[in-house]
């Protein structure tokens, strides 16, 4: 039978290292993935993922099950992402938010999972690539709780009470923030929006 | 349904999260609605276009780094009563210790309540006018007397009592 993330944690309370283990190996992916989108820079996202590890083992004598185990983590996640964007906020000024796309110096480093070869040749690999990367750049320009509500929402499949705990915000004040992310979303992806609608 | 009340559940209606009712009342204002039918096309959009981003996958190094991170970690502090923790069996001891010291105190020590029987007979003994309680009650020439009297006099009556 498959152990729940609060029965792990409370395991892990109680001195089980191996439960702390299976957190590790059931996390890492998604918290990766998350922070990396938050933070635009793989080595620090894994920086930052290893952080928040640390702080739930860390926690585990005081842990009490009163919310879902994904909230609590991700809670840790998102303030570390945030407080990381705004200290990088000041150190990248130089570098103009409208800078072409492909100056992006992060995504060459990336490992996808998707390791079979889907392109044909180079031209159709190079037209998914800089889909993929005008994507990246739309959510780049989110303002960070936008951001962070989207990544929550589409990413980790996480329900709006959640997110909006994980974001210290009313359920209502949520959905408007996710909406008003759509919308610049919407704005900014317009040529792949009506190409995507066409089909 | 009002356009300013989908805007709270627009991405439920794309994302497949309404309840039953609710995605009713949207493809019942959506139908009616051209600007929020488009609305919700380009929001399907937006969502199948994130959808396209891949996965990355941690780096190798990284479980190494978590468990290297943890490992350095220093020991929680055992409290004073942890010892209890580990050890039931003298918690157990420990505990019926306390009970037989209790327990030998309450049979070899002071009695802890007072006997209530010997103090009442001395406070009976303090009240000598209770004693008489009912000869007081029951004295004749008392009763005879008129009302006024018997109150004027009230000190008078008293007397042969105390003889």
């Amino acid at each position: 039978m498959v152990r729940t993330d609060v029965q792990l944690m409370l395991d892990v309370k109680a001195g089980d290292g191996t439960s702390f283990e299976l957190l590790l190996q059931r996390y890492r992916t998604p918290l990766v993935n998350f922070l990396y989108r938050m933070v635009r820079n793989r080595e620090q996202a894994e920086d930052l993922a290893q952080e928040v590890f640390l702080r739930v083992y860390r926690a585990r004598e005081d842990y009490v099950p009163s919310a879902k185990f994904t909230t609590w983590l991700f809670r840790i996640a998102t303030n570390l992402a945030l407080n990381s964007v705004r200290d990088n906020r000041y150190q990248k000024l130089e570098v103009s938010i409208d800078a072409p796309i492909s100056g992006d110096t992060e995504e060459g480093d990336e490992r996808t999972l998707d390791v079979p070869e889907k392109h044909p040749n180079i031209e159709q690999h190079l037209v998914e690539d800089t889909r993929r990367k005008m994507i990246r750049h739309a959510i780049d320009k989110l303002p960070e709780k936008q951001r962070a509500a989207v990544l929550l929402h589409k990413y980790e499949e996480l329900d709006y009470a959640e997110i909006a705990k994980i974001l210290n915000c009313s359920e209502s004040a949520l959905k408007s923030l996710l909406f008003r992310a759509y919308e610049a979303l919407r704005v900014e992806l317009a040529p792949l929006v009506a190409q995507h609608a066409r089909h | 349904m009002s356009c300013e009340r989908m805007e709270s559940r627009i991405l439920g209606y794309v994302d497949g999260r309404l309840k039953e009712n609710e995605r009713l009342e949207v493809e019942k204002h959506i139908a009616d609605c051209a600007p929020c039918r488009l609305r919700v096309h380009e929001f399907s959009a937006v969502s199948g276009l994130l959808g396209e981003l891949p996965l990355i996958e941690p780096s190798p190094e990284f479980d190494t780094r978590v468990h290297a991170l943890v490992a350095a970690e220093p020991e929680p502090k055992a409290s004073w009563w942890a010892w209890m923790h580990f050890s039931p069996r003298i918690a157990f001891a420990a505990s019926m210790l306390v009970v037989m010291a209790l327990w030998l105190g309450y049979r070899t020590g002071a009695p802890v309540a007072p006997n209530i029987a010997d103090n009442d007979q001395a406070m009976m003994q303090d009240l000598p006018v209770l004693e008489d309680h009912d000869v007081l009650q029951n004295f004749e020439p008392l009763k005879d007397l008129p009302a006024a009297v018997q109150a004027e006099d009230a000190s008078d009556t008293q007397q042969p009592q105390q003889m």
